[in-house]
């Protein structure tokens, strides 16, 4: 697919829904829900992420409920990927359904600082810390999911179906 | 657009099962021949004639294999695998349902692929708190008019998880997708209900069929019996702190043994809702003799035994011993930092909050009862009560529950969410702390983020909202 270069935010384990899209602001509209993401724990981020950055968090990232609105807030934010130890299965299903990359990457704590650069291949499923030179594997996707990812989300996928059907 | 064109063409074989072109799917078995093609071996044990390698060597499955394979028209499947599959049942709720259905719309799709496939439930705002939220009541309410969906569940009526059991829209084998992470609560009954998103969901209502990867299976075997008043919500605490909240990420459980006859299907619900929160995809209990009459009371049906071959291959299998637990409870601000009561006792809470899908049913409510007659909540202290449904609430008036509860001192609110997501009635404000019988004690998920939420059972619960701290339920009721 392509490579993703980004500079590194970085979370810990079990980021739940919650915090990444609070249930107070269920309806409220997009531009004020990507102010909440992460305002519990990370008050710099929703004010300072920059369009291309990449979030990387530890284990069960995305823990919680099916709101779709939590990879939707990252991605109005800009954020190009979220790259993590483990996902919770919903969270993961959700962000490429919208067109959000998502990729397991066991170990990536370890290997990169808040701040670094990163290198995501899509191709080789592989990141690289370009400050220190690291380099680890991640999980390669699914077709589906590729599949969904260059398309923009399922949403595109289902809008050529119902033209076609028409 | 070449690109879309790309994708029609790689997606067109879900609108066509019959024409499997692709090798992934073909037809989808109907839903009985799951649970009436069995067969009884000598010793008593059933298995799923179905389920023939093409050699007519059989291959032991899993639940969630046996289901995904019949639904997506394959005589088997492995963990590992994607499969595309027939959905039988979709659910929404208020929280999503507008949204998905103008999804629907703007995507070329003026109906659902079948719309008595479709549930609808007002459930989570209900009634409405806000002008936004009685605005998009009505749009889903014109939505489901429009969209000619039958089964409309409008504010009062209950929790979806609930309603998706007591009204019959369950049965062992189906497989149920809901914009709803705790829609694994339906593999109490034997059902693969899994949450999945608004975008995927407009893509089930559109062609009635999704991808799924087949989930490796994480067997829990249950020996023994409960010792009142430990519960089955302690049952799948005590599995959150002790094998982690990722145990099951990606993965079905099963629970198997003698002591899941032991369990209610109320108890089941439980345990099933909070699968999610140790990361399953599927929760699922074995479609036995307790499951057969909960249902055959709600739709009428002869129900078959449903459950695993018993050669089906597990990726991990763990032993709980029902007799050694004690009540639990998990601290803030993960479901799986948990203790035993006893650890914890003496913390003082603010309010205790007793309903959810997880735990707002009669025996919940019952079991607060039991503990709160003729006694009276802790001053400083606010006990809601929330019953899960309207059948419950008004089976709860009947039996003198209800009237027990509002003489402890509780504040009874309408069928519904209540507080549980943190959307209205008993926000919790900086620096307080609550008590629940819900599945979510992550951080702001009640109100303030500088508030603190423990979960335990009902018994647990009521106790604490008695003495105004947590306390174990022992204290008061003894087996
Ligand atoms: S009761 Fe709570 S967990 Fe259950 S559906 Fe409602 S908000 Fe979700």
């Amino acid at each position: 697919m392509r490579v993703i270069n980004g500079r590194v935010w970085k979370v810990g384990d079990s980021i739940s829904t919650d915090l990444l899209s609070p249930g107070a602001y269920a309806y409220a509209p997009l531009e004020v829900r990507r102010q909440h993401v992460l305002e519990t724990v990370h008050p710099r981020f929703a004010r300072e992420a920059r369009p291309g950055d990449v979030l990387v968090a530890g284990r069960n990232f995305g823990c919680g409920s099916s709101r779709e609105s939590a990879p939707e807030n990252l991605k109005a934010l800009g954020i190009a990927a979220v790259v993590a130890e483990s996902f919770a299965r919903i969270f993961l299903r959700n962000a490429i359904a919208i067109g959000l990359v998502a990729v397991t990457c066991p170990g990536i704590g370890a290997i990169v600082e808040e701040g670094d650069p990163l290198d995501l291949d899509l191709e080789a499923f592989s990141v690289t810390n370009v400050r220190t030179g690291a380099s680890l594997p991640v999980h390669p996707l699914s077709s589906e999911m590729r599949e969904i990812l260059e398309h923009g989300g399922i949403l595109a996928v289902l809008k050529a179906l119902g033209s076609r059907s028409r | 657009m070449p690109a879309a064109r790309a994708a029609s063409a790689r997606f067109m074989h879900l609108h066509q099962p019959n024409t499997a072109g692709d090798g992934l799917s073909g037809p989808a078995v109907p839903l009985q021949d799951i649970t009436k093609d069995q067969t009884e071996r000598s010793d008593g044990t059933r298995f799923c004639i179905m389920n023939l390698h093409p050699g007519g060597h059989r291959l032991g499955m899993t639940m969630a294999e046996k289901i995904l394979a019949r639904a997506s028209g394959r005589a088997n499947v492995r963990p590992g695998e994607h499969v595309t599959a027939a959905v039988d049942l979709a659910l929404t709720h208020d929280i999503f349902a507008a949204d998905l259905f103008d999804l629907l719309s703007d995507s070329g799709f003026t109906c659902p692929w079948d719309a008595s496939k479709v549930v609808v439930v007002l459930d989570h705002l209900v009634p409405a708190p806000t002008v936004v939220a009685a605005t998009v009541h009505r749009r889903i309410r014109e939505h489901v008019r429009r969209m000619g969906i039958v089964h409309f569940y409008d504010a009062g009526a209950g929790i979806c998880h609930q309603l998706l059991p007591e009204r019959g829209h369950v049965r062992p084998g189906m497989l149920i997708v809901g914009t709803d992470s705790h829609t694994t609560t339906h593999g109490a009954l034997g059902a693969a209900g899994t949450g999945i998103g608004t975008s995927e969901m407009a893509y089930v209502l559109a062609t009635g069929r999704l991808w799924f990867r087949v989930p490796e299976t994480v067997r829990f075997i249950l020996h023994g019996r409960l010792r009142r008043p430990v519960a089955a919500k302690d049952v799948v605490l005590s599995i959150a702190g002790r094998f982690g909240a990722d145990v099951a990420q990606y993965r079905a459980i099963e629970f198997a043994g003698p002591g899941v006859a032991e369990l209610t299907v109320a108890g089941r619900l439980s345990v099933s809702n909070m699968a999610v929160e140790i990361g399953a995809k599927f929760g699922f209990f074995p479609a036995d003799a307790k499951t057969a009459t909960y249902l055959q009371a709600r739709t009428g049906a002869v129900v078959a035994p449903f459950g695993p071959d018993p050669d089906a291959t597990y990726a991990a299998t763990h032993e709980i011993d029902l007799d050694a637990l004690a009540p639990q409870v998990a601290l803030p601000h993960t479901v799986d930092n948990v203790r035993p009561v006893s650890e914890v006792a003496g913390i003082a809470v603010d309010q205790a909050f007793i309903g959810s899908c997880t735990n707002g049913r009669l025996e919940d409510l019952e079991q607060a009862a039991e503990i709160l007659r003729g006694r009276h909540i802790s001053t400083g202290t606010r006990l809601v009560v929330v019953p899960a449904s309207a059948e419950i609430l008004r089976e709860a008036e009947r039996c003198g529950v209800l009237a027990t509860l509002v003489d402890a001192g509780a504040i009874i609110l309408p069928p519904g969410c209540g507080p549980c997501f943190g959307g209205h009635q008993g926000l919790l404000g900086p620096g307080e702390r609550c008590i629940g019988t819900h599945n979510r004690n992550f951080q702001g998920r009640m109100g303030s983020p500088e508030a603190e939420i423990y979960l335990g059972s009902p018994a647990t619960v009521a106790v604490s909202a008695l003495f105004g701290r947590i306390t174990d339920p022992r204290r008061v009721l003894v087996a």
